[in-house]
């Protein structure tokens, strides 16, 4: 091991902005981080409303109030999209792991897909929960 | 400013102290969710808003219960072990170790409520 203490070094991202913008490649490999991290509140909610009905229904009433109310439904959506983004995202990384689609342009392609396609599975799920 | 890192910083197991068995954990959990999760969303998507009984029935389905148990347990490890990459990349020091500890203490005490409401619910 090294010795602790070597800390003059920059911390991450100190370069956007200043020295690099910001582009589809470095917008998607963010985003797949953000979309990890926030799961947990859609999770979170998850368990708690599913833990609600274990307990009583007057119980579970109160939480599935919340959990189909607008700030529920919200939670609900972008949770769902950051699912789909993270999905597809872990995808690339499979087809990355391989040395392939790693050309410039097509990258940049694959990033627009995990924007778009996270889009179009979360208006399929908001569908397949409606109808 | 130095840029450059030490040889003896980098080698072994690397400046996250895990080496490439971090990378495979996370690919192995990572296909794995990658059929856990569009069934998992779909059944959740169809059971919102279904009421108490609605919703106490489809958990008590086998199939229902053991989708979502493995969706609990593989994806709150998967989060556990993939919330060290952002954590280690933008903070420094005793917050990066905090942030670790707290992250995976949340994913747990997820996982542990979540599989005694599963099994409240489908036993």
């Amino acid at each position: 091991m090294a010795e602790p203490g070597q800390r003059n070094r920059p911390l991450s991202p100190f370069m956007i902005g200043s020295a690099y913008r910001l582009q589809m490649t470095s917008a998607s490999s963010f985003g797949i981080r953000a979309a990890g991290l926030a799961q947990i509140a859609g999770i979170a909610l998850f368990v708690a409303w599913l833990l609600s009905a274990t307990i009583s229904q007057e119980c579970f009433e109160r939480v599935n109030w919340l959990a189909t109310s607008w700030l529920g439904w919200l939670v609900w959506i972008l949770s769902a999209w950051a699912v789909w983004f993270h999905f597809l995202g872990g995808l690339r990384h499979f087809i990355f792991d391989q040395a392939k689609m790693m050309e410039i342009r097509t990258a940049e392609r694959l990033g627009w897909a995990m924007y778009i396609g996270a889009t179009v599975l979360t208006v399929l799920t908001i569908i397949v929960a409606v109808v | 400013m130095r840029f450059i890192t030490p040889y003896k910083r980098a080698h072994d197991l690397g400046a996250a102290r895990r080496g490439t068995a971090e990378h495979v954990a996370l690919s192995t959990s990572g296909w794995a969710l990658a059929i856990i999760v569009p069934v998992f969303v779909f059944i959740l998507a169809r059971t919102l808003g279904s009421g108490f009984e609605g919703v106490r029935a489809t958990f008590s389905n086998p199939f229902v219960a053991i989708v979502t148990a493995l969706f609990l347990v593989v994806g709150l490890l998967h989060f556990a072990r993939g919330a060290r990459t952002p954590i280690e990349d933008y903070t420094r020091g005793f917050l990066t170790e905090a942030l670790i500890l707290i992250a995976g203490g949340i994913a747990w005490a997820l996982m542990a409520t979540g599989l005694y409401a599963l099994a409240r619910l489908a036993l």
